[in-house]
Order: C-alpha cells, then structure tokens, then sequence
C-alpha cells in the first residue's frame, strides 16, 4: 500500500513536472534577437533595427495557449543607418530614449490558438508600451518551441529554446510621437517585424 | 581655360557619379554604417550587426552634380582674351 502511495505521488510530480510552464529568458547570449523597424514615407523611406531584447515569457509545451510575458527592447539600442537621423531619433523631439529607455509588449493572453507539432500561430493581447504610452494590443505571434536546441547554439548548455516571430504595425501618433507633424517624411504607420529567441535551462 | 573648366567641370561630374555608383548606388540618404546580416542556423534568425561604412547618399550625388554643374556654367562667363596682335 506504502509502495502504491509512492508510486502514485512520484508519478503525480513527474507529471507536473512535465506540465510546468518553462520561463524562457529572451535575453540571448547570442545576441541574434532584433526588431526591425520600416517606416515609407511618401518623401522618405526609413528603415532601422534594435537589438538590445531582453524579457521573459512563460511557455507550457502542454498548454501553448497559456502563453504569457513581456518582452522588452532598450530603446537606446535603436538604429538607423544615418548617424544624424539616429540622433534625432533618440531625441526627446522623437523617441527621447533618456527618458523613455523601454519599449516593452507584456502579453496577458493568447486568442486563435492554433498549434501544429511545434509550431504555435495565435493572437497575443497584452499592452504595448511606448514613450510612456500605453496602449492595448492584440498581435499575431508564432512559437517556435525547439526542444534540447539551446546545446545546439550554446555548447556546455543543456535546454530548450522558444523563437517568437510577429509582424505588425503600430502609430506613432497614438504614441505621442510628434503626432501629425513631418508624414511626408516621417510616416505615422510602422511596421515592426520581430524575431526573438529565448532560452529555458533544463531542470528550470 | 573656358575649355578646362568645361572639361574639369564634365571630369567631376563622371567621378561623382561613379563614385557614388561604385559605393553602392544608394539611393537613400548617406549612410554611416551598414548591417550585416548573419543567419542563426538554430532558430533561423538573422542577426543583425552594424558596420562602420560610409555609403555616400543622393545628396551627395546631387551636391556634387551641382557643383560641377556650377563649374560649368562657370565658363561662359570668362571672357576670351583678344590677342592684341590681331587686327580682327
């Protein structure tokens, strides 16, 4: 009977154990994890890049849909290929990253869930941060959970890694971002294109 | 020297241009540095990393189309010299 109670509370934390949500940490050792930004202007068109993503998203391979994190991009860390066109960018007249160094995206939920083998395609809500405006969004994301791959990238390191891609656009006037001045040169839509990869250690 | 001018003046206007072609043919604005591009085979991600490079831009090509443009419009206004010596 003991033996019987064993068995099952063993069983019952393996099982949890499986069923746990990983935390994922998208701060990539690498340093691959990039936003791109495009901005087309009827005068201009924009196009530049940020890489200093860091965040965590809790991913439970049993259950895609409870997905759920914030990710957090260092807006200093914004770039244009024209270096004056950076300092403007970076100015308080612009992003003003002295005062504003995040851009952040938590995620509360996932909506139209969809997952495929490893591949998870669904609609993350969650608040969007930005020049210290917030705003609520729903976003297309796809997951990537690559089971045993962190060794792959990362010799000595045992995990799993988790590739997050989103395209969408957002406003800069919704974001008080010199709203309504210079769209013939600056557009008010962006486009943003993310491609983010996070580590889980195993036994974590 | 009219004729140098012209002939400096069209010179310049061919090393701006292949210049500016040779450098990449941006047509956007000059760049100081550019991206290159490296694949992640793992996640399938590329990073991006950024490389000091200048890439003259359209203002560039523009101002320097100007200028020799300038050059050029230059030389009509230098009076020949009339030789002294001819009774013409």
């Amino acid at each position: 009977m003991k033996n019987q109670l064993n068995y099952i509370l063993a069983l019952g934390l393996a099982v949890s154990a499986f069923a746990a949500p990983q935390t994922f940490d998208f701060k990539d050792p690498k340093g691959v994890n990039n936003v791109v930004f495009n901005l087309d202007a009827p005068l201009e068109a924009i196009t530049g890049s940020a890489s200093g993503v860091s965040g965590t998203v809790q991913f439970d391979v049993a259950n895609p849909g409870a997905t759920k994190g914030k990710i957090v991009v260092a807006s200093s860390s914004m770039h244009v290929g024209n270096s004056m066109m950076k300092e403007h960018l970076h100015s308080d007249k612009w992003i003003d990253v002295a005062k504003y160094p995040e851009i952040t995206f938590e995620a509360k939920e996932l909506k139209n869930v969809k997952t495929e083998k490893d591949v998870t395609s669904a609609d993350a809500v969650g608040t969007f941060t930005l020049k210290g405006v917030s705003k609520e969004m729903t976003i297309p994301v796809k997951i990537t959970y690559l089971k045993d791959k962190l060794g792959a990238r990362m010799p000595n390191m045992k995990g799993d890694l988790l590739v997050i891609r989103s395209n969408f656009k957002i406003k800069r006037s919704d974001f008080n971002i010199m709203p309504g001045q210079a769209e013939d040169k600056v557009s008010n839509e962006i486009d943003l294109t993310l491609s983010l990869a996070g580590y889980a250690l195993a036994g974590k | 020297m009219k004729k140098a001018l012209r002939i400096g003046s069209i010179l310049l206007a061919i090393i701006v241009v292949a210049v500016w072609a040779g450098m990449g043919a941006n047509r956007g604005w000059t760049k100081h540095s550019v991206e290159v591009r490296t694949l992640d085979e793992v996640t399938g991600i590329e990073a991006i990393e950024h490389k000091k490079q200048f890439v003259p831009g359209i203002e560039m090509l523009g101002a320097g189309l100007l200028f020799s443009l300038l050059l050029f419009g230059g030389s009509f206004l230098i009076r020949t010299k009339i030789s002294k010596n001819n009774p013409t």
